[in-house]
């Protein structure tokens, strides 16, 4: 359980590398987890081969839904959008390197939900998305 | 008469499991949900082991039975709210559902576009979104009571808002998240005098404070039977014999008409009017065995144990650098006290303690439009019953003491 709290998360939590707005950006989108009232939003920027170049989040909520909206920045740049959109809750899971109970893995969720909403230009960040 | 809590804490199977390796729950959640002492537990299995049959039609011993049953527990839930007749309890399946049946029934019948319901800026979503649905259907106007900053019901405006001439005032007795217990008998006494009635959220001051209705003078007061040591899926509304006699029926079938023919039917008498369908019988009679329970340990000590717990873990938080109380001090509050801890999300704090098998709520708790007030998206809140004590205060404080650590 402290495992939870595994270094890493807490020190992308504190210190994120990829925290901000990109101006201009080609996709952005933001959604709340309905919950907790976390907020993610997550803004892109694709160039023509439809590859991710750069990638920023901003909003708040708890150590993991903050860390996870990190790491998955870190993840998706460099990567083209159609393996965005293949991207699933077990490659989260996979980023952080723990197991979560159903009401957490929700924090750690919400950042992959809103880029794919993004991603697919949707009007909702679901559940359905990460399944 | 004070509490025996080392005695009532034996009545709670539950508190005695380990919710991690060698860790005795340390249950601070009763806000949410109470724990139920065995003698609930065992009411209900002996319904079902012993009497079960559904009620009022049958002629049978087990259904004679049951029915004596389910009623003897609505004599018992009157008397404990000091309701005039069991008639004015209408069994419902919690404060949720109790609410909306005065907005199906008693607000469709008598309101129209433009009136005015007054609500207050600290209630739960179960006492705002009914109204909202009101609104967009009818064009009902809401106001809002508003909070002080030290968390109170500001009452200056609330008497301006009266001049508006109201139909109702909706409000909740005792805040789920600061606390504060609202004066009532006082909201009520100047709402009748504007002309309005009154509806009372009961959730938290029922289970947790004497209530008596005609000393308040409600008209409705609403709450549940899971958090005063009772079964989910039970609550009840008590309404004025006037008011309840002259509202239409909420939900339509069996047990609730007296007579039906193939176009039309005639209602039940009250409170068989508002409880279509096969009701939570096991559950009504639960409810009964929860009510003696507090009876006998007697609300005004339950009230004093609280207040006593309450007061000593506001001074044990606010000693904590970085931790804020939200709410009025503890002469105004039941035994709640929602917290933030600067730099760490009310999730982390609630997964950290659970480490050490203290179970705290963490969230907007339903009151999503009162933390936006304060301007924070969530707390960590620690709430207090009969059965907690203060050396489980004195864990919850060492918890947060060691989430600070993981957090320097």
């Amino acid at each position: 359980m402290d495992d939870l709290y595994r270094e890493v998360i807490i020190e992308h939590y504190k210190n994120p590398s990829y925290r901000g707005y990109l101006d201009p950006h080609d996709i952005s989108f933001a959604d709340n987890n309905p919950l907790c009232g976390d907020h993610i939003q997550v803004d892109l920027r694709v160039d023509e081969n439809g590859i991710v170049t750069d990638a920023r989040f901003d909003g708040h909520g708890c150590a993991i839904s903050q860390a996870s909206a990190d790491l998955l920045m870190e993840t998706v740049i460099g990567k083209p959008v159609e393996e965005v959109k293949q991207l699933n809750k077990q490659d989260v899971l996979d980023m952080l390197g723990i197991d979560l109970g159903p009401v957490r893995l929700k924090c750690a969720l919400l950042s992959l939900k809103v880029l794919k909403a993004g991603v697919y230009g949707l009007g909702e960040a679901s559940d359905a998305l990460v399944e | 008469m004070s509490l025996n809590i080392e005695q009532i804490r034996k009545d709670f199977p539950i508190l005695a499991r380990e919710t991690q390796p060698g860790t005795r729950v340390v249950y601070l959640d009763s806000t949410a949900t109470s724990q139920k002492p065995l003698l609930v537990i065992e009411a209900m299995n002996d319904f079902y082991r012993r009497s079960n049959a559904n009620i009022h039609r049958g002629v049978h011993t087990l259904a004679e039975e049951s029915t004596a049953m389910y009623e003897g527990a609505r004599e018992k839930i009157a008397k404990f709210v000091n309701a005039a007749s069991s008639r004015q309890i209408i069994y419902t399946r919690n404060t949720t559902e109790a609410i909306n049946l005065v907005a199906y029934s008693w607000a469709r019948a008598n309101l129209k576009a433009g009136d005015l319901v007054i609500l207050t800026e600290m209630e739960h979503h179960s006492n705002l979104v009914p109204w909202h649905m009101l609104q967009a259907e009818r064009g009902i106007e809401l106001e809002f009571i508003p909070v002080t900053e030290d968390g109170l019901l500001d009452l200056d405006v609330y008497r301006t808002l009266l001049t508006r001439g109201p139909k109702l005032v909706s409000f909740t007795h005792m805040s789920n998240v600061l606390g504060t217990i609202n004066p009532a008998a006082e909201v009520i006494r100047l709402a009748h005098e504007a002309g309005a009635l009154t509806l009372v959220d009961g959730a938290q001051s029922v289970p947790h404070l004497p209530v008596d209705v005609q000393a308040l003078d409600a008209d409705f007061l609403a709450f549940s039977a899971h958090k005063m040591c009772g079964p989910t899926g039970i609550g009840a509304l008590y309404g004025k014999a006037d008011l309840l006699e002259a509202m239409p029926p909420f939900l339509g079938g069996g047990d609730m008409i007296r007579e039906v023919k193939l176009r039309s039917f005639r209602p039940n008498s009250l409170p068989h009017k508002f409880e279509a369908g096969t009701p939570a019988i096991a559950e009504a009679v639960g409810f009964g065995a929860a009510v003696d329970y507090l009876s006998q340990l007697g609300m005004d000590a339950v009230a004093a144990h609280e207040h006593a717990i309450t007061e000593y873990a506001l001074e044990r938080l606010e000693e904590i650098p970085g931790v804020k109380v939200f709410g009025p001090s503890a002469e105004k509050k039941g035994g709640v006290a929602a917290f933030t801890l600067e730099g760490v999300h009310p999730h982390d704090v609630a997964q950290i303690l659970d480490q050490d098998g203290i179970a705290v709520r963490a969230g907007h708790h339903c009151a999503q439009p009162l933390h936006e007030k304060f301007n924070i998206p969530a707390t960590s809140r620690a709430s207090f019953y009969i059965y907690n004590t203060k050396d489980e205060v004195d864990l919850l404080v060492n918890g947060i003491y060691k989430v600070k650590e993981m957090f320097g």
